[in-house]
């Protein structure tokens, strides 16, 4: 099954397993079309490699449209790949030349270990959020929905902070492997939120704290998270953060 | 036309509009310290499965959610983007619970079970209630209060929504409820676990097989009741607006023990797509029903137009759906729309490379923006350049995320060319038969959201499954579970040594061992591209007795063939995704020639299931309310051997007439 003609080589992360040691593996990836999208590629090339009788590469996918988060590989060097404000599933093939070289790994992170290939476990993310990422309210005690007035400009805000979509590609690119934009962002939208005032100070205290344990590195303000969020979440939620942090740990 | 005495739908007695509140009153309830020693596991993690988890857990239960992704928040209802539909009245236009009722029915081409739609637009109010409390960031007006727009199929605007994200934050409402209870321990997750089958114990049933997709083991794990919140089956199609991972083996191992399968054709082909680029594509790309609020669709007048979009002047463009569909327009239901894109193409007025694209413009929309918002601003005479730049700002703020990702994947931009559109597979209305408790005909199991067939007849209105999940799982399934259950708190844990456990398993190893050792010749992918492509063909947007006979003796061989020339590399015992796909794709190949057969049953057009024989002169759908106003719940009896029960459907408060939106 060949679409196109370009031809490019695939230096990629293979690991079999958490256990073992992992190393690159060099592959052909022949007959590419540039309107496939990344992830179309690797279908291409695991085809040929199963119809040769061996084993493809394994990757995590699943909506490809740039909204699950569950994709996640680092191309060339930077998370997602070399465009802005995308994941790997709308990252095309015409973003690259006949004859490229393009080197494949999996999110580098202690907190988020791989278990096979390009796959690791994000399980640390769904932690920090059992540790407050939420507004306790039971199903069925909510008021009627317009007895809440939100400016416009505070819920955008917040509306801005909540289209994180929980990839990871923050840590991935942070040189201290931090997540301080994920956290930021949750905290951010429930701080701005009259509904998630209440809870402040225990959602920020308790949301770093699990942060801490599950072995995520420390913020030193590089930016390099912002840069490479695909849904360009800002650094502005770290600095609200840091404020919400400071403000509950002094009163 | 009598209901099959094996189906039971336990509708309320009283008047349509008591029933609910009547039946929440008197429905057995569940002490709490019971609650604590009975069990529940939620198969799926989108906005029906975890709101439902979210929500027993609250009340007490002991509950498991288990899941194929890596984080319950990756379930596909992320990928929702219009909106959610609830009868609040915000906007003074007229709506109502009765009317969000009406809406639904006839826009389901009545074939659905009133009960359970009134229901379903009693509780509408309360499910926007509950996701604003938890933060769900909706869109406001200035004065700080929710914003509304249209969606299709109805006259007022009802849609709540977060541009055109609002799957995405009503999941991540339901899952941070969800994650708080497991931070309190009341839910345990199982992430990268498929569920397998389910294991059924003295007809009830009492918990499932599943496999740990990073160790290959398989699971036995108990429950006094089991909730199927799996989604739909769009994906027997190979193209569709699903994720890759969405899958029938859930419903359809339930379906193969016992549960009733409704409605198996009725399949949603949504209109507004990005059009298929060439044959490496693995999925399509919806582009939210919203933008038809404020994008006119259009072909050129003249075959086989050759110019660009821009170039062809006003009175050469066919309006199609305002010519034919004066009162609704751009805004008539999906299958309307669909069909009417089809019709234009096939005879020839198509646009783009392939011509199987009609054009959806945003051109006369973006200079109305314009003119307000200069008059907004006070600016005397503006340029039209100026009102231009103006109103691409106000469709920038409504849809950006949309136009960003229409450019990404076919490299035009919008803001200047209308986008190219042709429908793609969407939703499955059809799923497992259940009854006003949304327990199937296995007692003991529950099918919730996508995975159901119950509320939307032949056709889904836009931005209603939102509401139908979250209906599910937040507030209806708290209460009738709880009546079940009130009869099982002397019911202790049955042990997983059970032989029941033990056969059920014993079978799925066996069926793994089978893939594994097939060592064919053919990627799992081959054989979904071809089932793919005979279900869209035979069995998409227009069907014919013709094409659905051959489809089923073309599966059923095609079905032989998986069996004898699958590669399935790797190891079982190992994170292997060919294994995962190989074990979907088998199902798949049974499931659709059930669909097939459903289609080829239904002597009629309705909805999202056209018979080309049934049409009137007009090309619309022709029902046959005399001999198919029921539901069609299917009993598995052997491979390809189907037993058709019905389901009466009776409609007592609307008077059911012949579909119009003219």
């Amino acid at each position: 099954m060949s679409h196109g003609n370009m031809n490019l080589t695939l230096k990629v992360w293979k690991q079999k397993n958490k256990a073992e040691r992992g190393r690159f593996e060099t592959f052909d990836a022949k007959g590419i079309s540039p309107d496939m999208s990344f992830l179309e590629m690797f279908d291409v090339v695991n085809e040929k490699l199963i119809s040769d009788g061996k084993e493809p590469i394994v990757f995590d996918h699943d909506c490809r449209e740039g909204i699950c988060g569950m994709c996640s590989m680092y191309i060339n060097g930077r998370p997602h790949g070399p465009k802005e404000g995308i994941t790997t599933c709308q990252l095309h093939m015409r973003s690259f030349k006949d004859g490229d070289t393009i080197v494949v790994e999996p999110w580098r992170s202690a907190a988020f270990p791989v278990i096979k290939d390009l796959v690791v476990d994000r399980s640390s993310f769904d932690r920090i959020m059992s540790a407050g990422g939420f507004v306790s309210i039971n199903t069925g005690s909510a008021n009627d929905a317009n007895n809440i007035l939100i400016p416009k400009d505070d819920a955008d805000t917040a509306f801005n902070a909540a289209a994180c979509i929980g990839c990871g590609a923050c840590v991935a690119a942070c040189k201290n492997s931090s997540a301080m934009l994920f956290v930021s962002a949750k905290v951010s939208q429930l701080a701005l939120l009259p509904q998630g005032k209440v809870e402040r100070k225990d959602r920020v205290l308790n949301m770093v704290k699990q942060m801490d344990e599950e072995g995520f590195g420390s913020c030193t303000n590089t930016g390099a998270c912002e840069a490479e969020c695909p849904k360009s979440i800002s650094l502005e939620n770290i600095a609200r953060m840091n404020r919400e942090y400071l403000s509950a740990t002094l009163t | 036309m009598a209901s099959s005495p094996k189906l039971n739908a336990r509708v309320p007695e009283g008047q349509l509009a008591e029933k609910w509140t009547k039946y929440r009153s008197t429905v057995h309830l569940v002490n709490p310290s019971n609650k604590r020693s009975l069990e529940v596991i939620v198969v799926g993690s989108g906005l029906a499965g975890a709101s439902a988890a979210a929500s027993l857990a609250e009340m007490g239960y002991k509950v498991k959610v288990l899941y194929y992704q890596d984080s319950p928040r990756r379930a596909h209802s992320i990928a929702a983007q219009g909106g959610v539909n609830a009868s609040k009245n915000y906007q003074n236009d007229g709506d109502s619970v009765y009317r969000l009722f009406y809406d639904t029915i006839k826009g389901g081409d009545y074939r659905s079970r009133e009960a359970n739609v009134h229901r379903l637009a009693e509780v509408s109010g309360n499910i926007i209630d509950q996701c604003v409390a938890q933060g769900v960031p909706f869109a406001r007006e200035y004065g700080g209060t929710l914003s509304n727009r249209s969606f299709g199929g109805t006259q007022v605007q009802r849609t709540f929504y977060a541009a055109g994200q609002t799957g995405q934050q009503l999941l991540l409402g339901a899952y941070s409820a969800l994650q708080r209870q497991v931070g309190m321990g009341a839910v345990q997750l199982l992430a990268r676990h498929e569920m397998m089958d389910i294991v059924n114990i003295d007809g009830k049933c009492r918990g499932i097989i599943c496999r740990d997709m990073v160790t290959g083991k398989l699971e036995r794990h108990f429950g006094h009741a089991v909730l199927l919140c799996t989604g739909g089956y769009g994906n027997v199609f190979y193209l569709s607006t699903n994720a890759m991972g969405c899958n029938a083996t859930a419903v359809w191992k339930a379906h193969r023990k016992g549960a009733f399968f409704g409605n198996p054709c009725y399949t949603q082909i949504h209109p507004t797509c990005i059009p298929v680029s060439g044959d490496h594509q693995s999925k399509l790309t919806l582009m939210s029903e919203s933008l038809r609020n404020d994008g006119r669709i259009w072909v050129p007048k003249k075959q086989g137009e050759t110019r660009k979009a821009t170039d062809i002047p006003e009175e050469e463009r066919d309006y199609y759906l305002e010519r034919r569909y004066p009162a609704f327009g751009n805004l008539v239901p999906r299958d309307v729309a669909s069909r009417a894109a089809k019709e234009r193409c096939d005879a020839g007025y198509g646009v783009g490379s392939s011509k199987m694209a009609v054009y959806l413009d945003f051109a006369a929309n973006t200079e109305r923006y314009g003119k307000i918002e200069a008059s907004k601003k006070n600016l005397h005479s503006p340029s039209k350049e100026e009102i231009v730049r103006l109103g691409k700002e106000v469709i920038k703020e409504k849809y950006g995320n949309l136009f960003d990702m229409y450019k990404q994947i076919t490299g035009e931009d919008p803001y200047e060319l209308p986008m190219r559109i042709y429908p793609a597979v969407h939703y499955t209305m059809g799923g497992l038969w259940v009854d006003y408790n949304l327990m199937t005909t296995v007692p003991g199991l529950y099918a919730l959201g996508e995975a159901n067939f119950s509320d939307h007849g032949a056709n889904r209105l836009g931005a209603s499954a939102l509401m139908q999940g979250l209906a599910d799982g937040y507030f209806v399934i708290p209460y009738t579970v709880g009546d079940y259950l009130s009869e099982e708190i002397r019911t202790k844990s049955i042990s997983t040594d059970h032989e029941a456990f033990a056969k059920a398993e014993a079978e799925i190893q066996d069926r793994i061992n089978k893939l594994m050792t097939v060592k064919g010749s053919k990627t799992v992918d081959h054989f979904h591209k071809r089932l793919g492509k005979i279900m869209w063909d035979k069995c998409g947007m227009a069907r014919n007795k013709e094409g659905l006979t051959s489809a089923i003796s073309e599966i059923q061989k095609l079905r032989e063939d998986f069996w004898k020339e699958v590669r399935v590399p790797g190891e079982a015992n190992e994170i292997n995704p060919e294994l995962e796909k190989a074990h979907r794709v088998a199902d798949f190949l049974e499931l659709g020639e059930l669909m097939c057969k459903d289609a080829l049953n239904r002597d009629e057009s309705c909805g999202g299931h056209f018979r080309e024989e049934f049409q009137t002169e007009e090309g619309e759908a022709l029902r046959d309310d005399k001999n198919f106003a029921y539901v069609a719940a299917w009993e598995y009896k052997s491979d390809g051997n189907f037993e058709l029960h019905k389901e009466e459907l009776a409609y007592e408060n609307i008077k059911i007439a012949a579909r119009s939106y003219k």
